[in-house]
């Protein structure tokens, strides 16, 4: 079966084979395994960068394959990020309050540990109490549960809600995005008890980890982040490549007829949402112990539409073209606003890259989407020769195949 | 994958490139935002910076080596802070880096200073309940800003009841809290002080200036002690006037109002009402004057000094006196001969630096006029900054001390050190 | 607090001529003046009162123009030898009048130290001058006097108050001057059959200076005393513990009054423990089992059993102590008849009082709704009418602010500017909206996720443009002078005109707006296209540029809807973003496609984020998240909107 699998789509072995020579090259050129060529600081943008590619090529299996456009997937993808830094964040609190506490001359009770853990995380935000949504705070496995149970339970829900009343199409991206906006608006409260505007911070210091330099430590996430995005590749890949594929596209492409066909199609769609939701949130557990902070600034509605904009200009409805997407503009935006790329003078005006960089990155979105609506990945099909039919109109999907749009009128 | 490659071995030639570069300069990190929101406030102090180091390099250089500012933009993103400190501080291997303004950004940036053992100097007024080693706090504590000014309107305006009005975030989440206990501690009752915190750039105010105007129904004299940041404040003070809210009825006392915020805008809604700071540019002393004169001869007529940027010339300066006195830009070294360091501020005292790493201001507290710049109207003598707040029970026991004690977070009760990194 | 210092100063009005005129003659205001040069200096509303009184009451013709000065930063300094004089800046420094009235020549600037007390100082100044302004022929000056009273109520102003009825001709003043008159009798006249009619006088007022006045009568503090004995005392009511007083306040009480001892505290507990550590054992217990609470508490008894530490109340001892006391409410107004009246009074207003809180909270809703209408017309327009979703919405929003600011800078009259913005606006973002639509949404209408992609790319290019040519600061839009204040039906239903301006712009949008759809051939022409557009070209009409029109006028009106959110509160590049979400909520939940609907969503909205702030005044915040999520859950189950269109207009 695998072999099939694997001999019916190429691209999966040649992706695996070029994800493992450049985490391999990466950490010969680090500090902790290497020549010390690469910076810490470029193995955690690197490391970060393939979270983003995982979360890129969520979006592109429920955008891409299913039609829906989720503008909520930055906010799963944050979700699993809360979810890791709240252990992270107790547990080495933990190791220094129990050392601290180990100076008195009574033993201290349980009580006072948890006091002492809460003052803390919360004296920052002026409370001294843990709050209940800390109450599994103290257990990885439990924590780690929740990284994939929340955010799937979320998008369980909320899903079934919307896909239970039809709400397709545009509509489900303004409410994805209002269910953005307030899970944001909510974080940014102090009541939610995940320290408000402040969020969870100092991520990148693993508890127990303490004498292993970060150097070694952001190699280890970067391994962990290759291997991720190699098995969630591995996995969605062969979600599409099978029959399970052909109706999610099929719902993509006339989601009516698929219903008289006797599919659930709601059933499908909820599969699919609840999938990448928890694919995205994995994707940001790992990404913000690299981060080293997560706050509610991070699932801002602007977030989950860079990332519709990633897949978009990577190309659409093919996994590697997602990747290509998020690496290449997440990459290239850091090198913009980073101020390292060289001013244009123009004799008149300098071209600052940092003030004008997003007005490239918009004006280069609106002329992907009009002219090459395939994305990068296009470039492949060119060199591959292949060459869509000369059919009528402009496509309506990116697939080969997909409507005309003068088709569709008649 | 080919153009990670790309950017991956662009990056890398650019590094290698980078630390061919000879020693032969001290080099300043300059962490502040050039982008985004915060771009507004920092780029002020980026350029303060880069003209305090012109002018020491015009003096002669440091150690017989000039100095050389390494500016980044952390574009005002809070994960980028801690990225572009690692950058400043492996890359560029900086021997001090000056920057933050918010305190998300400074607690972001906090354990990559100390995993690498780097030297930051931050210049904003803060909540406080924070002291790091490797971090100069020459901005305002608490009991450096907020209970001075509350002390002003207890003593001074005789406020009996209280409206505390923030922005949703760290800072006023802990001065507020701060504030409420010292209150209660004055005998103000619980019932006369009114929180409210509204999000950042919050425009719709009718109802809160209706709910602070009620609470005068009681017959005790209101006052608002605003924590409101930025833009927001804007539409609050329109909606005051247009209730017809004067200073004399409400008096409004603002922590984060400066020159800067209110250049440019039309302040006529504002006059008469408070800020409380350490510095204002309408301090009339010598030191003063000439600090003006430079910055605008060099930005232009129309630009203004505040509070942070004089932070930053105290904190500047302090350094340099340090690293002469030890002689060497070691971090170690320079915190050790950094304590106790005395250098003229702008309004004429003299600050100083503690062992806990605050300085001592002191405390200004100011009527907006109308063309946008504070009369004086109270000035105390310096007042040492506490890095642990005396009011909150959990704090009030925490002490910190680097000279002696060798701690940032030392429990005087237990007498022993809580912890030796801070909490972030 | 603020009262007693106002009380202290018109005590010291009243004291300081007799005892000046038995010790010395009076002196000048000048010799005052020298006398307490460091207070006059720095003056402190806790230290300066005697020296205002003393000014006032030393019969020096000039004290009243002399304080009146000092107040308003007319008195300075000359530096070279510390002389007193009234200043007036002229051109090059300032004018010199002596303190007896004689000119003084000028100054420069640097020669002169303006005294400059702060706000607390300048109202005991003023609350000092009331005595001369109360006759003062110039109404202003009386005005202000009667402003000072009503700020700093004190009892020594109603002998000069009620002396100054009689002479007051400005009829709008005389009233003024009887109702402070009354006020001021209900709190400090000493007969109290005169403060009980004063009270009454008042009924079915709803003023904030009457309840400011009433409040504090009716103030009250917990007391207690043992069964047997009475609690002294106006006592508003009894308490019963553990019914309307909790057990654990009520031991407070009663620890407080020393009528018990305190519980003993977990971090007391382990401080006795701590000091009885022998031998590594605490009470035969060792040390290092004592890590639970309950083995604490077992050790502590076992020291008390020992003798070695005092013994604790217990839950049993506290709660015999509190039945064996009784508890009330007491007022700290000694007299029932007042206490009774006022109660009568407040009473009696108390749902007046909560019918106009929510009128006011109705009016603040109506409001938001209105500015969220306005935010969302133009949407109305190109969502509704059009089905392109135009992400840029808001970003046209912000055009039409930024063209009002720039407007603004060259045009100083603000009405002026204002007439010329409006249009400017709609001439602004009407031509961006159609090179948009020619440009990019023209390819895009069969491809509506695309639009909402590349309109999106537009948005954040327009954003950061907006932010390289006018900065991240917020720039000032400002309202012309009639649009200040605020349209006032009583102490607590309030208005301001700019939000009345606001509610009048998004009527006149509407009827435009319903003008323009149901009696133009424009709008006719936008609804058959909308239905179908081939049937439509088959009839004649251009759906090319029909489409481009209608984008056009809803860009337009998006362009006048950002000077009206501008005016109202401030203009940067994010402005757009901040509503655009709530923009797009309000067309869907109202309904697409039919303005009604939009105006039913903008109002629902609007009334819900209030409602939720009424509940929850402390967090404005939590309002906006729980308005979201119920907008959520509304569209589940009416994923059509409010008002959804049927039959051949909901176009599927």
């Amino acid at each position: 079966m695998t072999r099939s699998f694997l001999a019916r789509n190429p691209s999966v072995l040649v992706f695996l084979s070029i994800l493992a020579l450049f985490t391999l090259g990466v950490t010969l050129l680090s500090e902790a395994y290497g020549t010390a060529l690469i910076s810490t600081s470029f193995i955690k943008t690197l490391g970060k960068t393939l979270c983003l590619c995982l979360a890129a090529l969520a979006m592109d299996l429920i955008w891409g394959y299913a039609g829906i456009l989720s503008l909520g997937h930055m906010a799963f993808f944050a979700i699993g990020g809360y979810m890791i830094g709240m252990w992270l964040m107790y547990a080495r609190t933990e190791e220094i309050v129990v050392a601290a506490l180990a100076n008195e001359p009574l033993p201290a009770t349980a009580q006072e540990i948890q006091n002492g853990i809460a003052g803390q995380i919360f004296g920052v935000v002026g409370a001294s109490e843990l709050p209940p949504v800390w109450l599994f705070a103290h257990s990885l496995p439990l924590q780690l549960l929740l990284v994939v149970m929340v955010p799937g339970l979320l998008a369980l829900v909320f899903g079934w809600l919307a896909f239970r009343s039809r709400v397709t199409g545009v509509y489900l991206s303004i409410l994805t995005q209002a269910m953005t906006l307030a899970l944001a608006l909510y974080l940014f409260q102090n009541d939610s008890g995940l320290r408000g505007n402040n969020g969870l911070s100092g991520l990148q210091n693993i508890p127990g980890l303490a004498g292993v330099s970060q150097a070694a430590v952001s190699v280890w996430f970067l391994w962990a982040s290759a291997a991720a995005l190699g098995f969630g590749y591995l996995l969605l890949a062969w979600v599409v490549s099978g029959k399970f594929g052909s109706v999610i596209r099929a719902i993509r492409d006339d989601e009516a007829r698929v219903r008289f066909l006797g599919y659930s199609v709601e059933g499908y769609k909820l599969f699919v949402f609840t999938l990448t939701a928890i694919i995205a949130a994995i994707a940001g557990a790992l990404y913000y112990p690299q981060a080293g902070i997560i706050n509610p600034a991070e699932l801002a509605p602007i977030a989950s539409i860079y990332l519709a904009v990633w897949v978009a200009i990577g190309g659409r409805g093919r996994l590697y073209g997602a990747v290509i997407g998020a690496a290449f503009v997440s990459l290239l935006s850091s090198w913009f606003t980073g101020g390292r790329a060289p001013s244009i003078p123009l004799g008149f005006y300098t071209i600052n890259w940092v003030d004008w960089w997003l007005v490239l990155l918009g004006l280069s979105f609106v002329a992907v989407t009009l002219f090459a609506p395939k994305g990068i990945g296009g470039l492949f099909d060119l060199v591959q020769g292949l060459r869509r039919p000369d059919r009528k109109g402009a496509a309506l999907g990116p697939d080969d195949g997909a409507l005309m749009e003068r088709e569709a009128q008649e | 994958m080919r153009h990670i490659q790309g950017a991956l071995l662009a990056t890398a030639l650019a590094v290698t490139a980078g630390q061919a570069m000879a020693q032969e300069t001290i080099k300043v990190g300059v962490l502040h935002s050039l982008s985004g929101t915060m771009a507004i406030s920092e780029t002020t102090l980026k350029d303060t910076m880069l003209m305090l180091i012109d002018e020491q390099n015009a003096k002669g250089g440091l150690l017989g080596k000039q100095l050389e500012a390494v500016v980044v933009d952390p574009a005002s993103d809070w994960p980028l802070f801690a990225e572009k400190a690692r950058e400043l501080l492996t890359v560029s291997k900086v021997d001090v880096m000056f920057g933050c303004w918010t305190s998300v950004s400074r607690k972001s940036v906090l354990p990559v200073i100390e995993e690498l053992n780097g030297l930051l100097f931050y210049p904003v007024q803060y909540e406080g309940e924070e002291s790091s080693k490797n971090v100069f706090y020459t901005g305002a504590a608490p009991n450096q800003q907020a209970i001075p000014a509350t002390d002003y309107f207890l003593e001074e305006l005789g406020v009996q009841k209280f409206a505390l009005l923030g922005t949703d975030y760290v800072y006023p989440r802990t001065t507020n809290n701060i504030l409420e206990s010292y209150l209660v501690s004055k005998g103000i009752a619980k019932e006369d002080i009114f929180v409210n915190y509204t999000p950042f750039g919050h425009s719709d105010w009718s109802k809160i200036v209706a709910d602070v105007v009620a609470l005068g129904a009681d017959g005790k004299k209101v006052g608002v002690i605003s924590t409101i940041n930025g833009d927001a404040n804007i539409g609050f003070y329109k909606e005051l006037a247009a209730a017809g809210v004067s200073a004399d009825d409400i008096p409004v006392v603002a922590f984060s109002v400066g020159e800067e915020e209110l250049s440019g805008l039309d302040t006529s809604n504002l006059v008469g009402h408070l800020a409380a700071w350490n510095y204002f540019q309408s301090a009339d002393v010598p030191e003063n004057a000439e600090f003006i004169a430079k910055w605008k001869a060099r930005m232009g007529e129309a630009r203004v000094t505040n509070d942070p940027m004089e932070a930053h010339v105290i904190g500047f300066n302090m350094w340099v006196n340090a690293v002469t006195a030890a002689g060497t830009t070691e971090v170690d070294a320079v915190s050790k001969a950094m304590i106790g360091q005395k250098y003229p501020n702008l309004t004429g005292s003299m600050a100083e630096m503690l062992p806990n790493h605050h300085l001592t201001k002191p405390v200004l507290i100011g009527e907006i006029r109308a063309d946008g710049q504070f009369d004086i109207i109270s000035q105390t003598e310096p007042v040492p900054g506490d890095a642990w707040t005396d009011f909150l029970p959990e704090s009030a026991v925490l002490e910190s001390d680097w000279a002696t004690l060798g701690c940032g977070m030392y429990n005087t009760e237990t007498k022993t050190c809580v912890q030796m990194k801070s909490n972030y | 607090m603020r009262a007693l210092v106002a009380a202290l100063v018109a005590a010291f009005l009243m004291l300081v001529p007799a005892m000046l005129a038995a010790q010395t003659a009076a002196r000048s205001v000048a010799e005052i003046l020298v006398e307490n040069r460091a207070l006059v200096e720095k003056p402190s509303r806790q230290s300066i009162g005697p020296v205002i009184a003393a000014l006032a009451g030393s019969g020096d013709p000039q004290a009243a123009t002399i304080l009146a000065a000092w107040a308003d930063r007319g008195l300075g300094q000359r530096k070279s030898d510390g002389g007193f004089f009234l200043i007036a800046p002229n051109a090059d420094g300032y004018a010199l009048t002596a303190l007896d009235g004689s000119d003084a020549g000028t100054a420069t600037k640097s020669e002169i130290t303006e005294l400059r007390p702060n706000s607390g100082v300048r109202g005991l100044i003023s609350v000092a001058l009331v005595q001369f302004r109360l006759t003062d022929p110039d109404p202003a000056r009386r005005a202000e006097a009667l402003a000072t009273i009503a700020r700093d109520p004190a009892p020594e102003l109603l002998a000069p108050l009620r002396a100054s009825l009689d002479g007051e001709a400005d009829p709008a003043l005389a009233a003024q001057k009887d109702r402070l008159n009354r006020l001021l009798t209900l709190r400090f006249d000493p007969d109290s059959a005169a403060r009980v009619a004063a009270i009454d006088s008042f009924s079915g007022d709803l003023g904030l200076d009457l309840r400011a006045a009433l409040n504090p009568l009716l103030a009250t503090v917990r007391k207690t005393a043992p069964l047997a004995a009475q609690i002294d005392g106006n006592i508003a009511r009894d308490l019963t513990p553990g019914d309307d007083l909790p057990q654990g306040e009520a031991y407070d009480l009663l620890v407080a009054a020393n009528l018990a001892p305190a519980r003993l505290s977990p971090a007391d507990l382990k401080a006795a423990l701590v000091a009885n550590i022998v031998n590594g054992q605490v009470a035969g217990t060792p040390v290092a089992v004592l890590n639970t609470q309950v083995a604490r508490n077992a050790a502590y008894t076992a020291l008390e059993a020992a003798g070695s530490v005092p013994l604790a109340a217990t839950d049993e001892e506290v709660t015999q102590a509190v039945a064996a006391h009784r508890f009330a409410e007491v007022y700290s107004e000694p007299d029932p008849a007042v206490t009774t009246a006022a109660t009568r009074v407040l009473k009696a207003i108390e749902t007046k009082l909560a019918l106009m809180q929510a009128a006011d909270l109705g009016l603040d809703a109506l409001s938001l709704a209105s500015i969220y209408f306005l935010a969302a017309i133009g949407l109305a327009i190109t969502f509704g009418v059009m089905r392109v979703i135009n992400m840029a919405h808001g970003e046209f929003i912000m055009l039409g602010a930024y063209t009002g600011y720039v407007v603004q800078l060259f045009i100083p009259n603000y009405t002026l500017s204002l007439i010329v913005a409006l249009p400017l606006a709609f001439a602004v973002t009407f031509a961006a909206g159609v090179a948009m639509e020619r440009l990019v949404i023209r390819h895009l209408y069969k491809r509506p996720l695309e639009t909402l992609l590349a309109t999106f790319g537009i948005s954040i290019a327009l954003q950061q443009l907006a932010k390289t040519v006018f900065g991240t600061q917020a720039r000032p839009l400002t309202s012309p002078a009639w649009l200040d204040g605020a349209l006032s039906f009583n102490d607590v239903v309030q208005v301001s005109y700019i939000r009345i301006a606001i509610f009048v712009l998004a009527l006149v949008f509407l009827v435009v707006f319903l003008f323009i759809m149901q009696r133009t051939r424009l709008g006719l022409e936008v609804r058959a296209v909308q239905q179908n557009p081939s049937m439509a070209a088959s009839m004649g009409i251009n759906p090319d540029r029909i489409n481009m029109l209608t984008f056009g006028l809803g860009s337009g009106i998006a362009g006048i809807a950002g000077i009206a959110i501008g005016l109202f509160a401030k203009v940067t590049s994010e402005l757009g973003s901040d509503y655009i979400v709530q923009s797009f909520m309000t067309v869907v939940v109202g309904g697409v496609g039919n303005i009604w609907g939009t105006l039913a969503g903008a109002a629902m909205i609007g009334g819900l984020q209030k409602g939720i702030e009424f509940l929850n005044p402390s967090n404005t915040l939590a309002a906006q998240t729980y308005m979201i999520l119920f907008i959520i859950l509304f569209i589940q189950f009416r994923p059509r909107g409010i008002i959804a269109l049927k039959g051949r207009a909901a176009g599927d």
